[in-house]
């Protein structure tokens, strides 16, 4: 489908196009793009689609399909590491990391994006730097203080070393989202004689919503999918649903039966198409950065 | 100008410099990073000063033990260029890759919303079931040696995995659509009348790509390269499930958590994390100043 697509809309547009002209990029480089793009779908779909067909197999070892199919293994799973437990934690976590991160975050970024003061380009630096260190770095030494308050291996761990990264993902996003807001407006309504806090919940937040459920979601797919993080400080009952596959896939003496890890990762991947489905719906990622008219050669 | 401000309130003369209470929205933000970001770091740092005895008495050196350890042992030492050998090319290969593809699918064309789609779904599936995947496809009997071995390109299957080409895999697979919707929505900011003005003077598509949209698009492509270098570089289930981690994939972050997780050695394992930071922000600052050497003007688009 994908490598079919561009030849009907090549020679539509080449009729279109006034004799001579070329296309923005030339057939050889165009093809060379399709290939590649070709070789990159094919793994994507032969790791997913294999890690599918394992989790309904029943023993496939040295042939194209397994011998024979069972759905076995989903339920070998959920009983097997409680995944109903780890599934509940995960939710609960992403969201509880999206609402404190958005309530800490939104308010911060409309600062940054209003005013100047003093000092803020520290603030600013101070922000960024848990996006541009490694998790690992800061993860570490973040885990050894929890750990030396005893907060190892509980919930509460999990959500708070997961803000670290999420609250400065979420001014970072929303500043410039507040910065295209067009500041007369907020003036217009103090003219009126709102208040501060009606501005913020009659004008502002309306006006927010786009920005605030993209950078929601962006949060939420992060903390979902992140592992090395949560995995500093979780244990059993605490464990995210990646955490859970990652312990499974590394237990001592040769693991878990590989077709229950499938199973497991099948599990996981739905969860995040789902959100990611509905996510996009509602968003488009690529409208965080501010966009132009579409292009002209369309 | 003067006269009134001396005769202001100091609370009138603070918010003509910029402090006011709205200043307040921010506290609490920045209090959070304080505590969970600022304090733990400083700890951390403190701690790889404070090396267990067993550190101080395999390598002496006092309160530098660590730094001694990290730098002595062949085995930690070498992890450093492992991740650099790793990281970087990975990064380089997303962005340069991306920005064909992304020039591509700024055309219309059918099909266009499925291939973009495609390309974002790795972000769901994650690094753990990309390794699962590729541990299955990939394999020794996986459908790629299979088929390679079906038409007759080879005899004998290739090790595709649990080395350095299957940690390679899994960093294209993870970090190209997150290198693809960086890129490609930095490339709509750029506006496309330039291009058109380009063309009516005659450019090449060439020229036009070299002379307009590359200056244009390169702080992009330098952020875009930042942020995946450091995605790359922090990798650290797929060197331990898909990779060799005891050999040509031993990166940094699987030697932190080996101190941390497995020796319980936490200050060792500071170190090991903090130097992992520094070396990254070495290349995040070379890179930085290369890109303030850059066009940093207007692209055209309205933000």
């Amino acid at each position: 489908m994908a490598t079919t697509a561009p030849a009907p809309a090549r020679s539509r547009r080449r009729a279109g196009t006034l004799p001579g002209e070329r296309s923005l990029v030339a057939s050889p480089s165009t093809w060379f793009v399709w290939a590649g793009m070709a070789v990159f779908l094919v793994f994507l779909l032969g790791i997913l689609v294999t890690v599918v067909v394992d989790s309904f197999g029943k023993q496939w070892f040295d042939t194209w399909a397994p011998v024979e199919w069972t759905r076995t293994w989903y339920s070998g799973a959920w009983d097997r590491f409680e995944l109903g437990q780890v599934i509940g934690v995960t939710v609960g976590v992403a969201l509880a990391v999206v609402v404190i991160s958005v309530l800490l975050g939104v308010p911060a970024s409309y600062v940054l994006a209003r005013r100047s003061f003093p000092g803020k380009k520290l603030v600013m630096g101070l922000f960024l730097l848990p996006i541009l260190m490694p998790p690992i770095t800061y993860g570490i030494p973040l885990a050894t203080v929890m750990y030396a308050f005893g907060l190892g291996r509980t919930v509460a761990a999990v959500v708070l070393v997961n803000l670290v990264p999420s609250v400065p993902f979420v001014i970072l996003t929303m500043t410039p989202f507040i910065e295209q807001i067009n500041p007369s407006v907020e003036s217009a309504a103090r003219m009126c004689g709102a208040s501060i806090r009606q501005v913020f919940t009659r004008v502002l937040a309306p006006l927010l919503i786009p920005g605030i459920l993209a950078a929601s979601i962006l949060v939420l797919v992060r903390t979902v999918g992140m592992f090395e993080l949560t995995f500093l400080v979780s244990g059993p009952g605490s464990d995210t649903l990646v955490v859970s596959i990652y312990r499974a896939m590394t237990s001592a003496g040769g693991g878990e039966a590989r077709q229950l890890i499938s199973a497991m990762a099948v599990m996981y991947t739905v969860t995040m198409l789902v959100i990611l489905v509905v996510a996009l719906r509602f968003v488009n990622p690529t409208q965080l950065v501010a966009r132009v008219k579409e292009s002209r050669d369309d | 100008m003067s006269a009134p401000r001396s005769t202001a309130s100091l609370r009138h003369r603070l918010a003509e410099r910029g402090i006011d209470p709205l200043l307040m929205l921010v506290l609490p933000a920045l209090l959070f990073t304080i505590a969970l970001f600022v304090y733990p770091f400083a700890y951390g740092i403190g701690l790889t000063f404070q090396p267990t005895a067993a550190t101080v008495q395999k390598w002496g050196g006092g309160v530098f033990a660590n730094y001694l350890a990290f730098f002595g042992d062949p085995f930690v030492r070498d992890s450093v260029w492992i991740t650099m050998r790793l990281a970087v090319p990975a990064a380089l290969f997303n962005v340069v890759l991306s920005v064909p593809v992304a020039m591509v699918l700024r055309r219309r064309f059918r099909g266009k919303r499925l291939l973009s789609s495609m390309l974002v779904l790795p972000i769901t599936l994650g690094t753990v079931l990309t390794a699962q995947g590729l541990l299955i496809f990939a394999g020794r009997q996986g459908w790629i040696n299979r088929a390679l071995e079906a038409i007759g390109l080879i005899d004998e299957p290739l090790k595709l995995v649990n080395n350095y080409l299957g940690v390679m895999f899994s960093l294209i697979i993870t970090g190209f659509p997150f290198a693809f919707l960086l890129v490609s929505s930095y490339l709509s900011g750029i506006d496309p009348s330039l291009e058109a003005a380009a063309r009516t003077l005659g450019a090449g598509w060439w020229s036009r790509f070299r002379k307009v949209v590359l200056p244009l698009l390169a702080p992009g492509l330098a952020t875009t390269f930042i942020l995946t270098f450091v995605l790359a570089f922090s990798v650290f289930p797929s060197a331990r499930l898909v990779g060799d981690p005891g050999g040509t994939t031993r990166v940094m972050a699987l030697m932190a958590y080996r101190s941390f997780g497995e020796q319980l050695d936490y200050p060792m394992a500071s170190t090991i994390a903090l130097l992992m930071g520094v070396v990254e922000l070495v290349v995040v600052a070379i890179v930085f100043a290369w890109r303030s050497l850059l066009y940093k003007g207007s692209t055209g688009g309205k933000g």
